[in-house]
């Protein structure tokens, strides 16, 4: 096995999702299989080789430190589920 | 047992710039809320950060002051948790490759040096403002204001070199001295462009494995730090010696108290599953672009102590004292430029204008006497012209009016005097008033020289040359 139950459920946690008893084994099975074929990938030998991070062979998009207009507050509320005032209202957070 | 405390620093700087690290809105403080706001920086589905290129140029500015290496090639990340302060679900910062690493920063406690080293320094986007309690409607719920989220951060990581709250505090200072003196950071803690995380432990003297440390979160002032981290040493020990064990948690200095406190709840927090951004591609930084940036360093402050004292000739405290901050520096500087003598310049700086300043509650950047006529001033006193105490009256009258100083002296007849019969006129007066005191004189009271010099002063307006007096009281004096 590449990845416990125990690990899905931490996972499920972090990415605040709720997964039922069924739902877990599914996943686990799924992401061991992923996980399993990934190794593949270690049979390779890579010494050498910088990681990859990005696909594309580009590097340096930069835009010049110049101001243009945001959206404004009320585009910016529009779509919010709940607002007040100007800000977007979310359930207390408490520290 | 005996302790010894580990300390290391994470120090947030909000870089000033005009706009966000990934997008076009205005950085501007305290606008109204959410005003500051696009796609980019609300985390909208389908927007594309693109990075601010004086963010990186500040950046490596930062990292050459603390003698860094500058990465030829660095990659940005996402470091992933839920708050409702980050739209996107994640943080874009970098992980696996910063910009800067391995850099070093030299302070000084109770006069000995100490080599603290700086781990990294990468880049990042702040989070957006919380709000729980002053807005209408708010109720029982929070207030979210975004116009802080994306605002470019360097977040500067110390090696756990540090062992007292004193280096903590040296090092800081020192940071922040180096920051604002490059014009990447404007240096407001309270408005929390300097921030600081303390990361403590404490382990028995001798031992070279660490205890297991705290992150104290936030800590806004040089003073807090001191406390937050002489708190929570005290704290650990107190802990450990009652059989206790430290556990690995985050902690918030509340200053009304002086204490920490434990933030619970965030323990799964710290698996952030970093990954490389694929929405901004590589970083590349060129040998010239790092070397072009370092021929534009400002002259930093430890660099202007040392000239200050080997080529103008200052005391190590004048040397401290005027180069604190890189404008007080530039003040004088400009005194010096139009040619006054160092220490004199120095004296005026530190005497009347810092006076001047704290009176009417000024920064040097707004003071009324610009340097040009301070050194027009102080060509006067030079030139004789003008004695050193009326100086300090034109000095008034030019902080008040504004007016150059040779303007002032000739309206109000404060030239000096140092025409020799016009002062012996005025002893010949004052001698033949006080015939007593002169007998006392010749009888070897030499004390009363001291009221002689003084009603000639008087008699003068304080307008006679003081050397000239002195030299043509003695002589008649005498007899």
């Amino acid at each position: 096995m590449r990845i416990t139950r125990k690990e899905v459920e931490h996972v499920a946690t972090l990415a605040r999702l709720k997964l039922d008893e069924e739902e877990i084994s599914t996943f686990t099975g799924q992401m061991d299989a992923i996980l399993s074929y990934v190794d593949t990938l270690s049979q390779l030998n890579t010494d050498g080789i910088i990681p990859t991070s990005h696909a594309v062979p580009m590097e340096n998009a930069f835009r010049p430190d110049e101001t243009r207009p945001s959206l404004g507050t009320e585009n910016a509320l529009a779509n919010a589920p709940e607002r007040t005032d100007d800000f977007f209202k979310v359930p207390k957070v408490i520290e | 047992m005996e302790f010894q405390p580990v300390i290391g620093l994470e120090v947030h700087v909000q870089l000033k710039t005009n706009t966000k690290i990934f997008c076009g809105c205005s950085t501007q403080f305290g606008a109204s809320p959410n005003s500051q706001t696009c796609p980019v920086c609300l985390g909208l589905p389908g927007a594309l950060p693109v990075l601010n290129k004086k963010v990186v140029e500040y950046a490596i500015k930062a990292g050459l002051a603390t003698h860094c290496n500058i990465a030829p090639r660095s990659v940005f990340a996402r470091k992933n948790y839920f708050y409702p302060d980050l739209p996107k679900g994640y943080q874009i910062s970098q992980y696996e490759l910063p910009i800067c690493e391995h850099g070093h920063l030299d302070i000084e406690v109770d006069g000995i040096g100490k080599r603290i080293g700086i781990t990294r320094i990468h880049m990042e986007e702040d989070a957006g403002k919380l709000v729980h309690s002053d807005v209408p409607g708010l109720g029982s719920g929070s207030g979210v204001d975004l116009n802080r989220a994306c605002t470019p951060l360097l977040e500067i990581v110390s090696e756990p070199d540090i062992r007292t709250a004193d280096e903590a505090v040296a090092y800081l200072k020192k940071l922040h001295q180096i920051v604002v003196y490059l014009g990447i950071c404007d240096g407001n803690m309270e408005e929390g462009s300097f921030r600081c995380d303390a990361n403590v432990s404490v382990m028995p003297v001798g031992s070279d494995t660490f205890g297991t440390r705290t992150e104290t979160k936030n800590v806004n002032s040089f003073r807090f730090v001191k406390q937050a981290i002489e708190y929570e040493i005290e704290r650990q020990i107190e802990v450990i010696e009652e059989g206790g064990k430290i556990v690995q948690e985050t902690r918030l200095f509340d200053p009304d108290s002086c204490t920490t406190r434990s933030m619970r709840g965030k323990e799964d927090a710290h698996d952030y599953r970093y990954f490389p951004d694929p929405d901004l591609v590589p970083l590349v930084i060129s040998n010239d672009w790092v070397e072009d940036t370092r021929l534009g360093l400002p002259e930093l402050p430890e660099a202007k102590l040392s000239r200050y004292q080997a080529e103008l000739g200052l005391s190590l405290y004048d040397a401290e004292v005027l180069t604190a901050s890189r404008e007080l520096a530039e003040y004088y500087e400009e005194i010096i430029a139009a040619g006054s003598q160092a220490k004199a310049a120095a004296n005026w700086v530190m005497g009347e204008v810092t006076r001047g300043l704290n009176d009417n509650g000024l920064a040097i950047t707004a003071c009324p006497v610009s340097p040009a006529l301070l050194a027009e001033l102080l060509a006067l006193i030079d030139k004789g012209t003008i004695s050193n105490k009326i100086a300090k009256t034109v000095f008034d009258e030019m902080w008040q009016s504004g007016k150059r100083p040779e303007e002032i002296v000739a309206e109000k007849g404060l030239v000096q005097v140092s025409d020799t019969g016009e002062i012996e006129k005025i002893i010949d007066e004052i001698m033949a008033a006080n015939m007593g005191q002169v007998e006392e004189f010749r009888g070897g009271k030499e004390k009363v020289f001291g009221f002689f010099v003084g009603q000639v002063m008087r008699a003068s307006k304080g307008k006679a040359n003081p050397a000239v007096v002195n030299d043509l009281l003695l002589v008649k004096l005498k007899g």
